[in-house]
């Protein structure tokens, strides 16, 4: 038998329960990786040795006779943005090639603990920043579905290694949709967990108030048991919630939905919203009421107003976050560069891409001396209202449905010349992050042309377990094909 | 030529007495060591990294605060600062800017003549310290520079003042009371040579007898308070004499090169840098707990002013023994701690300002670090008060005390210091130099008193220096009269 196309769940099952052996789980998605990455180019770093180690390893801890954690043997591809000890990491920027990690992030030593194999480091758009992964100063990724086409981003190498069965959990993070977004064009399961509650300790920043790590996964279900393990309290990370328990996240997929009520947003289905995308969330809509959900239409009012917020109190962040950068200690350093200015100027600018610059700029012009108050600090009181439209609709309903992204995935190069239409990828997934709410992306449906389209559901914050059990139910009775 | 009144107002930092850094658990200690010695990801700015607060810094912050009368802020945002330099890690520093923890306090400075003067102070918020570049390694000077970032994270709290210094005097006065009440207060060292403590000031001229305030200059680089003092005298001459000239002075940051004994521009208000300051997202705004900050106001020690009040009115000390008692808090504390008596105050005070402080100089080490404890130091004086050892021979003791940590009472015995307090005995011996002297016998009861040396000299002889010469004089002038 094979173990590519199992579930995280059931390889953890099968490796504790001795039907496969963790370094079989490794050796066959290392095998695919190699056969089939050539054309997808998900991952910027696979991590073969390593990884056959750390199965051999779970393997002598089972032969020892010794408890094996909730995802032994586990394949899961890592988004490059994020630390993995002495394991280079680049943010698929050109200024921190060879960089090599100097410690675990949180999340990495969770996984570790519970025994989960780290396969490869996959692509990203730079420090996260796009829609489409085309941004990666090394390579484009394709997607699975159809390799004409982006995988979305800023985790699109993490959606399209789940998408294309290297590994059934990946890592991304989501400053703007960048979990969500790719796993819907990916047609994968990707949780933005809520603000707080993983740890956002050696996830490189891109704008630290909006990030957050969530997995990406084929299942709901793999998505709490992967929650369960990298999400709770890090006394390290400052803004990391003792509120939320991880435990939580393993609530069981409810037979009916008989007493849940669920808002539709009218702010979300707006015109310019491709109609095989609304189509599609519409009926998701339907299985909901079929399950016995009361809907309701909903107000969400300052929604419009998210991605301006968005692109000034992000840019804002990111300039200082990525003012680090800067030659002297590690990454790259002009190698010309006679003065310190020359150091700082050639550094980074031959370092950073187009698009990082874009924002740095965005960003230093956002946070300067005579226009903070007009820029950032208009935005943070508009945040604020964008936060309150939540906190009034779920005093009413329990989950918010909407579409994850306004179109499939695109074509290669269709949005690149144009970045405020690229920006306008992440229009319904932005106003979670700006209001720090869980929300998950799950596959509804396929376009005519064979591309997957995503349904988002958002819920409150610390409501991750609710949320992922109404994913895992929906997906119960909305079964999505798998490519083979 | 006009006369012109001097305005200035001091930043001063100094560094929280903490054992880690602010924001993550490296040792603070690292003056003196290893370049590079004392560094984690977190103060080297790796990526990826976030700052957690060291709840000891924040203590002794607001301890600060408290002691110097500021008003504590409820709710505090900690800052980005942002600029690029080789020393900063993370091309920001974290500060605190909009609202800093506290403000609106102030202190009390003396002039020589005694007269005290409140100095108010504007703010107070909590930063971490930068790295250091170094441009030589030993003689060799590099045309490269190298970054040692031991010092990148210590905890700082700067201390800002209001313009309500009118001379270099008072501005020498202020930084010497500021210093004065945070190591009263255990809140820093504030050894400048380690670099503890650091001052920059702002300083402006106005003609006398005006109100509004001229432009400023902020001079940096002042590493002693002397050279404070001199920088901001040299800065009245340079700008009064621009003034006098018909010309502007202009906005900027001079440096102090104390070597040329000049300030010297460093940039100007164009070329000033924009912070962008924001609130750093990293870290949530700091709530200080009412019950918290009452125990923090309450860890508040006795501090100089009110000290030096106390051992005027409880022990009836000079002016002077007050002043030399409190100028350091281990030498006040060592005082009280002999727990003296209002009787035997004044010699005790005698005995630490002279002996004992002197002892600490030649020897140079902290009070902390001597063998000798405060009630040992107070049966001492006691030996010396009721005549039961001379005063040579308490200063024989000290010093066998200084080396072995012995109590004196049982050195007396040792060292065969006893006094002879026998009035028979003495008596013995003052007829014994009598008759061996007989002409400075003759001489005494003559009335020429002069003569007496020489009897007190040869009973001290007869006693081998063991007769209490306060009873030999008293039984002498006794034995002529009779």
């Amino acid at each position: 038998m094979t173990t590519i196309g199992l579930s995280a769940a059931d390889i953890a099952a099968g490796v504790s329960g001795g039907a496969f052996s963790a370094e079989d789980v490794a050796r066959e998605h290392l095998a695919r990786i190699k056969e089939k990455d050539a054309g997808i180019r998900a991952f910027v770093t696979v991590l073969e040795e390593q990884a056959l180690a750390q199965a051999r390893a779970v393997d002598a801890k089972k032969k020892r006779g010794e408890k094996l954690g909730a995802l032994c043997g586990v394949p899961v591809a890592v988004k490059d943005n994020i630390l993995i000890e002495g394991v280079e990491t680049t943010c698929s920027s050109k200024i921190l090639k060879g960089y090599v990690a100097p410690y675990d992030a949180d999340v990495i030593a969770r996984l570790r603990k519970a025994d989960a194999v780290f396969i490869g480091k996959t692509n990203l758009d730079e420090f996260a920043m796009g829609s489409s992964t085309e941004n990666s100063a090394f390579f484009k990724t394709a997607n699975p579905w159809n390799k004409d086409c982006v995988p979305g981003g800023s985790s699109g190498g993490s959606a399209a290694a789940v998408a294309a069965g290297f590994a059934p959990l990946a890592l991304g993070s989501d400053t703007g949709g960048s979990i969500r977004q790719p796993a819907a064009l990916c047609g994968a399961v990707g949780l933005k967990p809520t603000y707080g509650a993983v740890s956002r300790r050696g996830l490189i920043a891109f704008a630290s108030s909006l990030d957050q790590i969530g997995p990406i996964t084929r299942t709901a279900a793999d998505a709490a048991l992967a929650l369960s393990v990298i999400g709770g309290h890090d006394p390290l990370d400052s803004t990391s919630s003792p509120e939320f328990d991880a435990g939580k996240a393993l609530e069981p997929a409810p037979k009916s939905f008989v007493g849940l009520r669920v808002g539709i947003p009218k702010e979300y289905f707006i015109k310019g919203i491709d109609p095989e995308v609304e189509k599609a969330v519409r009926e998701a809509i339907a299985v909901f009421e079929k399950l016995g959900a009361k809907t309701s239409e909903v107000s969400l009012p300052h929604s419009q107003y998210a991605i301006s917020t968005y692109y000034l109190i992000a840019p804002s962040e990111a300039s200082s976050n990525l003012a680090r950068f800067d030659g002297i200690r590690y990454g790259r350093r002009a190698a010309e560069a006679a003065t310190l200015e020359e150091v700082y100027e050639r550094s980074r600018g031959e370092g950073f891409g187009p698009e990082v610059k874009r924002r740095i700029m965005l960003g230093t012009y956002a946070l300067s001396s005579g226009y903070y108050d007009a820029y950032y600090a208009k935005a943070q009181r508009v945040r604020t209202l964008i936060k309150q439209d939540f906190e009034k609709a779920f005093a009413s309903v329990d989950l918010l449905l909407t579409p994850t992204a306004p179109s499939p995935a695109f074509k290669f190069g269709e949005k690149t010349k144009d970045p405020l239409s690229m920006y306008l990828s992440d229009v319904f997934t932005i106003p979670s992050n700006l209001a720090g709410n869980a929300s998950i992306s799950v596959p509804c449906g396929l376009t005519r042309s064979g591309l997957p389209i995503g349904l988002q559901i958002i819920a409150d914050q610390f409501q991750d377990g609710r949320l992922l059990a109404a994913a895992a139910a929906f997906e119960r009775e909305r079964p999505f094909p798998r490519l083979s | 030529m006009a006369s012109y009144e001097m305005v200035v107002g001091l930043e001063v930092h100094a560094q929280l007495a903490t054992e880690s850094k602010l924001f993550c658990s490296c040792p603070t200690d690292g003056f003196g060591a290893t370049p590079n010695s004392r560094i984690c990801p977190v103060c080297t700015g790796q990526p990826g990294v976030l700052p957690v607060l060291n709840r000891r810094a924040a203590e002794l912050a607001f301890r600060a605060a408290a002691a110097l009368g500021c008003r504590i802020a409820p709710v505090s945002i900690f800052a980005r600062k942002n600029y690029f330099y080789p020393d900063l890690p993370k091309a920001y520093q974290i500060s605190q800017y909009e609202l800093p923890f506290s403000e609106h306090g102030g202190l009390e400075i003396r002039d020589k003549e005694g007269h005290t003067q409140r100095v108010r102070i504007h703010r107070i918020h909590m930063e971490e310290d930068a790295g250091k570049l170094l441009h030589a390694v030993g003689a060799e000077k590099l045309d490269y520079s190298l970054v040692d970032f031991n010092r990148a994270g210590t905890p700082l709290v700067e201390i800002v003042s209001e313009p309500d210094i009118r001379s270099s005097d008072e501005a020498y006065a202020y930084l010497t009371a500021l210093k004065e009440i945070l190591q009263y207060a255990g809140v820093s060292g504030c050894n400048m040579e380690k670099g503890e403590m650091r001052c920059d000031a702002n300083v402006s001229l106005r003609p006398a007898g005006t109100e509004k305030f001229g432009t400023r200059a902020e001079i940096k680089n002042l590493n002693s308070f002397h050279n404070v003092k001199l920088a901001l005298d040299y800065e009245f001459a340079r700008q009064a004499e621009i003034l006098d000239s018909g010309g502007r002075v202009v906005q900027e940051t001079r440096l102090w090169d104390a070597e040329r004994g000049a300030t010297a521009s460093m940039r100007s208000k164009e070329e000033a840098h924009d912070y962008r300051y924001f609130p750093d997202p990293d870290l949530l705004p700091l709530h200080a707990d009412a019950a918290w900050v009452e125990r923090v106001k309450a860890s508040v020690p006795e501090l100089p002013a009110q000290r030096r009040a106390r051992l005027a009115a409880e022990f009836g000390l000079s002016d002077y023994d007050a002043e030399v008692l409190t100028a350091e808090r281990a030498l006040g504390d060592f005082f009280l701690e002999a727990n003296p008596e209002r009787g035997s105050a004044k010699t005790l005070a005698n005995f630490i300002t002279t002996e004992l402080q002197g002892k600490l100089n030649s020897e140079n080490i902290p009070i902390e670090e001597i063998p000798i404890k405060p009630l040992q130091l107070c049966s001492l004086v006691g030996l010396t008060n009721t005549g039961i050892i001379s005063s040579k021979g308490a200063k024989e003791i000290f010093s066998e005390m200084w080396k072995t940590g012995k109590d004196p009472k049982e050195l007396v015995q040792e060292l065969g210091l006893a006094q002879v307090s026998d009035e028979g005995q003495i008596k013995a011996w003052i007829q014994e130099a009598l008759a061996a002297n007989p002409k400075a016998a003759e001489d005494l009861r003559g009335g020429k008193e002069r003569a007496a040396g020489s009897i007190v000299g040869a009973v001290m002889k007869l006693s081998k220096g063991k007769a209490n010469p306060a009873l030999v004089n008293r039984l002498i002038k006794e034995a002529v009269k009779a």
